[in-house]
């Protein structure tokens, strides 16, 4: 039986699965690249941002990553360009620009 | 260490729950199991037990604060009959798919339409092929028996597997008998402590269970159950074995009555069998061979054993509490004249549905269908493979 | 409790619901789950629950789980249920020394697994008083199924199982009151909250849900792009309107005590929070101006009975 996630493929066997369907390490779903999902994305312009954060917590895909109260940049590997950050943004910091590519 | 007491098979199930002391009992009260969560209440009232009781509000909800509660890493039971089972229907699904080794006993009743609480087994094979190790219990004494043996079975890591144990509502729940208990001591070292390797509250690592599964991953699911299932045959032997070396008392995965130089059989489920052996002894005497097969265990289906086991018998007839409204008989006589099919040569099958609702049987009706059995054994017509027994009309 | 609410420091938290889960883009009900897990103590572990729905089959595809804690889903209708079979063995495995630290107990459900097909295995948990907390996304239909009414959805407004026709003007009922039902079940805490702001207001409810021994409940509502009809960057304006209008008030039960978390300073009326969503387009057609005066009607009566229980 593998027991890591990253093992677990489309190709695994029934005897490689994990029984049940059980998970036993957090947090797997950091593996899917949903950021390919997007059709536009945001741009961040690192000199309008103030850190101010209010952007952060309406990330559905925590996807504005905070390091010692300052933002530090867009997950663009889960982002899926829903574009609320870009709207809650008092700075225009974050633009949305077509398309998926970073 | 082994003493008498006068027990109800609800109270000896109850009673064994005591012994165990389970971390979690979750029910909702239906007829006729009904009295295990009132015994079960009163000793967590009294103190007795270290159990947290739920009292829930539902029988669908007993199940999944079960499942909740062992996938949490906690031993849990329920208790439940007839309509109270099929409310649990989607939930005993979800318990066995989730590889969850909850205990469950059931007291058999009738399935409502129009409603009736008497015994039959309408409400446990209805549910046979939900993935859940199916036990059931001649008399008082089984049901204990075999209550003790179920998580030794399921929680076993080869197994991983929940178990009915079921026993025939008022017929035994309510029927005192005289039977022999095990102390508490025994029972506990013989039942051992639920440890499994993964679950929610494991300080270690997280557990997430209870997953949606594509396609590419559902079936690998489904094969491991199977597997499972079909690997559980060998653990409930090995737990009868211990079982037998703790109380002298012998179980298999089903008892053969006569059957070793049986011409004419009878194959059936659960407290029948005692009227069914007191027609049998009766046709002994008369110099008739007659032979009984008592399924204990119903899931797995001990297919190849029941057909080694009839391989001799000319006749056999096998006897459904239960209707499935296929039109072709019960899921007994389906899955035993199934079971028959790669012998050669075969004995001729029929199948009867009896007892629906508490309907009386008698040792004359058994002794009516031996008496057709042997005219078919000795070359009559098979007739009707499809009969019921006890109705008027 | 906290006195002070420091919203950058709650920021800093160790994010216990991961990306990589497959909500929609913009989706109402991952804002949810953020929001109500920042609230968790870093030091304690949590089981998290979970009624099936867009959450549930989105944040654990086999073999993805997008938490950090250990997370359970059994069926549609059994949250509650679920979740008090776990807190149960909690109990009895903390008695038995077998689990030391704190654990808690937080489970999530759409208003489809709450409000109607798990309502009775919630109220069973509520009135058993379990020491969980039940956590409702309310986007206000069967969105996983393709967004058919619930008892939630509000009136007027257009589902798959209510559709505008040319008979029917959308779903003919009033939306249920299930925050207040469940007060009723006199738990020590209850509240409504949505995304306003810098989210003081859903963080301060969960931490207090989460942290009153006790079964508490939180109805979060929860928009959603596809089956409210709206860009899906429009989230937080709606949730603002949704406040502003009286439609969605913020407010709490501590211990029997009602209070108001905010009171507008000027109601404004329905229409601004109608007419940017497409569920309610028909009603912005000539000769259905009686459907808006019937919202808001509505909504000022219940605004008004809110009112006079917080004022006592």
């Amino acid at each position: 039986m593998k027991l890591s996630a990253k093992e677990i493929n489309e190709f695994s066997t029934w005897q490689e699965m994990t029984l049940g369907g059980e998970i036993y390490e957090p947090a797997t779903s950091k593996l899917t690249n949903t950021g390919a999902w997007r059709t536009n994305t945001p741009v961040l312009d690192v000199a309008k941002c103030r850190h101010c954060l209010l952007c952060v917590p309406y990330c559905p895909d925590s996807s504005l990553p905070v390091l010692y109260g300052r933002l530090v940049g867009i997950d663009y590997y889960h982002c899926k360009g829903c574009g609320i950050c870009a709207e809650v943004c008092p700075f225009e910091a974050i633009s949305m620009k077509e398309g998926g590519e970073v | 260490m082994n003493y008498n007491e006068r027990l109800s098979g609800n109270e000896a199930i109850a009673f064994a729950m005591k012994q165990i002391d389970p971390d979690v009992m979750a029910a909702f009260p239906i007829t006729p199991s009904t009295e295990i969560p009132q015994y079960f209440a009163q000793y967590v009232a009294n103190g007795e037990v270290n159990t947290e009781f739920v009292p829930v509000e539902s029988e669908h909800s007993s199940m999944s604060a079960c499942i909740g509660a062992e996938a949490a890493g906690a031993r849990a039971v329920t208790a439940t009959s007839s309509c109270g089972l099929a409310l649990m229907y989607e939930m005993m699904y979800v318990a066995s798919s989730s590889r969850l080794p909850i205990t469950l006993a059931c007291v058999n009743r009738a399935l409502t339409g129009p409603i009736n609480i008497n015994n039959d087994h309408s409400d446990s094979m209805g549910i046979r092929d939900a993935g859940w190790i199916q036990i059931y219990a001649e008399n008082n004494q089984e049901a204990y028996d075999n209550f003790l043996q179920a998580m030794p079975i399921g929680e076993h890591s080869d197994v991983r597997l929940p178990v009915m144990i079921c026993q025939d509502g008022f017929i035994t729940s309510h029927a005192l008998e005289n039977i022999t208990l095990l102390d508490t001591e025994s029972v506990k070292a013989f039942v051992g402590e639920y440890t499994p390797e993964n679950y929610l509250l494991k300080k270690e690592n997280p557990l997430a269970i209870g997953p949606y599964d594509l396609g590419c991953h559902y079936m690998e699911h489904k094969v491991q159950q199977a597997e499972a299932m079909k690997g559980a045959k060998k653990r409930i032997l090995e737990v009868a074995a211990e079982f037998e070396k703790l109380t002298g008392r012998k179980y298999g995965l089903f008892e053969e009555y006569q059957m070793e130089d049986a011409e004419v059989a009878l194959v059936l489920i659960g407290s029948s069998a005692g009227t069914a052996k007191a027609a049998v002894d009766e046709l002994r005497a008369q110099g008739v061979k007659a032979g009984l097969i008592k399924i204990r265990v119903f899931r797995p289906f001990p297919a190849e054993e029941i057909a080694q086991a009839l391989s001799h018998v000319k006749a056999v007839a096998i006897m459904d509490k239960a209707e499935s409204f296929s039109s072709q008989g019960g899921p007994l006589f389906a899955e035993v004249r199934s079971a028959l099919y790669d012998l050669e040569p075969r004995p001729r099958a029929v199948g009867y549905v009896y007892g629906l609702g508490g309907r009386d049987i008698t040792p004359q009706h058994f002794e009516d269908v031996y008496r057709r059995l042997l005219d078919i054994a000795a070359g009559g017509e098979l007739g009707p493979t499809y009969t019921h027994l006890g109705q008027r009309g | 409790m906290e006195r002070t609410y420091n919203f950058k420091k709650t920021l800093e938290k160790k994010e216990r619901f991961a990306p990589g889960h497959r909500l929609c883009a913009g989706c109402g009900a991952g804002i949810a789950v953020r929001g109500v897990l920042r609230a968790l103590k870093e030091e304690d572990r949590a089981v998290i629950g979970n009624a099936t729905g867009c959450l549930e089959v989105s944040s654990f595809l086999y073999p993805y789980t997008a938490y950090e804690d250990s997370y359970i889903h059994t069926a549609f209708e059994s949250a509650g249920a679920s979740l008090s079979g776990v807190e149960a063995a909690y109990n009895a495995l903390k008695r038995k020394g077998k689990v030391q630290d704190t654990v808690k107990f937080i489970t999530f459900g759409g208003d489809g697994g709450t409000y109607d097909i798990g309502f009775q295995s919630l109220s069973g948990a509520m009135e058993r008083g379990h020491d969980l907390t039940y956590v409702c996304y309310d986007n206000e239909a069967y969105m996983n199924t393709g967004i058919q009414r619930s008892s939630s959805t509000p009136r007027f407004a257009n589902a798959t199982t209510s559709p505008v026709g040319t008979a029917v003007p959308g779903k003919s009922q009033n939306k249920k009151n299930l925050t207040d039902i469940i007060a009723a079940h006199n738990v020590p805490y209850v509240a409504q909250t949505t995304f306003i702001g810098n989210f003081r207001d859903l963080y301060t409810k969960a931490r207090k849900a989460i942290y009153t021994p006790g079964a508490t409940f939180l109805n979060v509502m929860a928009p959603c792009p596809r089956g409210w009809e709206y860009p899906a960057e429009k989230l937080p304006e709606i949730c603002k309107l949704a406040v502003e209008t009286c439609v969605w008030p913020l407010f709490e039960v501590e211990n029997g005590v009602w209070r108001l978390s905010y009171e507008p300073k000027k109601k404004l009326p329905v229409e601004e929070y109608l007419h940017m969503q497409g569920r309610f387009r028909h009603m912005f057609k000539p000769g259905n101006e009686w459907m808006i005066e019937a919202v808001q009607q509505s909504v000022d009566e219940n605004w008004d009975k809110l009112l006079a229980k917080c004022l006592g």
